[in-house]
């Protein structure tokens, strides 16, 4: 008989440590900054799982709202059963790219550009981020002074004793190969490939379903995705 | 004055090895604030006389990543792993990590093999497999902060400059942020725990400014991980920062100090975006409240030339901040490149006002 979800989500440890038994009293959502700004409940999230009930986990995988979370943890520090909201969202995240569900929402979908860039960026510099991704077109925010420095980055970062786009220590280095090598392998090992390729295998059949075009990089899926 | 309140913090203490760092290095501190990272090995080196190695392979941890659901747990943990065998490899123990997301991961990934044994022996075959590599669990495991509070002291002797307006005499008032991850998972981890953070307040209070403990200091930056990398979900980011600046600005706050990357950041950004949209500014006469890092507030103290600091890529402008100390800066030499190298000015936004 295949594995149901509940067995899937019960071999996570962080579902593990993150589920005790939840008396429902609401001290997360109380303290949680994504319930404060959307509509989203920790405390919802956590009964629901405790009710294993199989068709009601499918749901909330196919959800937008496990995917609402800042994974702040401040829920850990508050909950007064030992329940760590936060650690449970991580476990339901995972199964719901496992099992391919995640496709299914729109800030499920999202995870593709979360991929292409934050998980793109560690494989190819060693980084989550690093200074040639980030323009001000994505990151608006950034402000002119990040323009200027971003702008004049070879004489700025030299100016300030970096070490950027040399092969020595120091800030902003390059990483070695073998260091990224490193990365790849370990990632090959540890399912860490498994599931950036999973991501981008299912988003491809699910722009073709929403007829936007799918290729690599920024295209415009990614986007449809990041911006809207 | 001092009350039972302010001792509370001094039952959360931890143990802060004496010297002989290895250096784990932050990404978002390298990239949006270039200069912190060296600076503060410069402290340690050259101020404090401390011995410090910066490893050229070492990697990202992969936080940002795997608290945004992207990057599975055995992955991570295995990335950690690779970081410790290097630090064996150089021959330290001691291991200093200058992200609090890669601090609350480090200590998520060792209190995960301490609750679950069978979750380290997988990731020492995965490690083994995947580099050749073999590793020994850090003798101290500490966040770069933590190192500059315990040497606080130290550094107080070397220091001519407090806090202290110099005109009026009167201390700076300081709100502090020391980030979730910090003590929000593990509070004995942290100096003062969740609800009574120290570590950056103890400099305050060492340097002779006046901490401010305003209702939404322990509130979240509002980074949200994919919340924030996701341009579609940045309301949630702005959304809790200007819950924070709204809480402090009755206190009149002339500084914020962070003890977090991303942190440091956000409360810096948001300024300037919550300026441009909303028209509202949190300083005086139309700035920003600088925003600095705990290295960055000792370097101005230690004498460092704030723009050898890189207090020049921060947006919300310093010098507000710099008149208060009296600290003599060259306007001219601001946006200098290498070799004094002409290389333009930033724009000015619209609302908020810089030098």
């Amino acid at each position: 008989m295949p594995e149901t979800l509940y067995q899937k989500l019960e071999k996570d440890v962080r579902y593990i440590e993150g589920l005790k038994a939840c008396f429902n009293c609401g001290i997360c959502t109380a303290i949680c900054p994504a319930a404060e700004v959307s509509d989203y409940d920790p405390r919802i999230v956590v009964d629901t799982v405790q009710k294993r009930d199989e068709s009601e986990l499918e749901k909330l995988l196919k959800s937008d709202t496990i995917w609402m979370c800042g994974e702040c943890l401040s829920c850990k520090t508050r909950c007064p059963r030992g329940n760590t909201p936060g650690y449970i969202i991580q476990a339901l995240r995972a199964l719901s790219i496992e099992t391919g569900l995640f496709i299914e929402s729109h800030q499920g979908r999202k995870q593709l550009a979360v991929k292409r860039t934050v998980g793109d960026h560690i494989l190819k510099y060693g980084y989550c981020v690093y200074i040639d991704e980030v323009d001000n077109d994505m990151y608006p925010e950034q402000g002119p002074v990040w323009k200027w420095l971003r702008e004049n980055r070879e004489s700025m970062l030299e100016r300030l004793g970096t070490s950027y786009k040399k092969n020595q220590s120091g800030t902003l280095r390059n990483t070695s190969q073998e260091s990224l090598d490193d990365l790849k392998k370990i990632f090959n090992e540890t399912g860490g490939t498994k599931r950036l390729e999973k991501i981008e295998k299912d988003s491809a059949e699910k722009a073709k379903e929403l007829n936007i075009d799918f290729k690599e990089g920024k295209d415009d899926y990614f986007k449809y995705l990041y911006n809207e | 004055m001092k009350t039972r309140k302010n001792e509370i913090w001094a039952a959360y203490q931890k143990e802060i090895a004496n010297d002989h760092y290895y250096f784990a290095r932050s990404c978002i501190r390298q990239n949006f604030f270039p200069a912190a990272e060296n600076l503060y090995i410069d402290i340690l080196r050259n101020a404090l006389g401390k011995d410090i190695y910066d490893d050229a392979r070492q990697t990202t941890c992969t936080g940002i990543a795997y608290h945004s659901g992207l990057i599975p747990l055995e992955t991570t943990m295995t990335v950690i792993a690779r970081q410790f065998a290097l630090m064996n490899e150089a021959g330290y123990e001691n291991f200093v990590v200058s992200c609090v997301t890669s601090f609350g991961l480090y200590v998520e990934t060792l209190e995960t093999w301490k609750h679950f044994p069978e979750t380290e022996q997988k990731t020492r075959e995965a490690l083994k497999r995947a580099t050749g590599m073999t590793f020994s669990i850090p003798k101290n495991l500490v966040h770069a902060s933590d190192v500059i509070y315990k040497f606080r002291k130290k550094i107080t002797e070397k220091i001519n400059l407090r806090l202290k307006n110099q005109s009026t005499r009167e201390p700076l008032k300081i709100v502090d942020h020391i980030g979730c991850h910090y003590a929000k998972i593990f509070p004995q981890e942290g100096l003062g725990g969740a609800e009574y953070p120290y570590v950056l307040a103890g400099l305050i209070d060492e340097w002779g400014g006046q901490h401010v403990d305003y209702p939404e200091r322990r509130h979240c930056c509002g980074f949200g991980f994919r919340q924030y990398l996701l341009k579609s979900n940045r309301g949630y980011s702005v959304s809790n920062s200007k819950k924070k600046f709204d809480s402090m600005q009755p206190f009149k706050p002339d500084l914020i100090i962070a003890n977090c990357p991303g942190c440091t950041f956000f409360l810096d950004r948001w300024q300037y975006v919550i300026a441009e949209m909303e028209g509202k500014t949190y300083g005086e006469n139309g700035y920003g409240i600088p925003v600095l890092t705990y290295e960055e507030l000792a370097g101005l103290l230690l004498g460092y030339n704030p723009w050898d600091i890189g207090l020049q890529t921060h947006q919300v402008t310093v010098e507000p901040l710099l008149d208060k100390l009296g600290i003599v800066y060259d306007p001219e030499k601001k946006y200098k490149g290498r070799n004094g190298e002409d290389i333009g000015i930033p724009e000015n936004p619209q609302v908020l006002r810089c030098c």
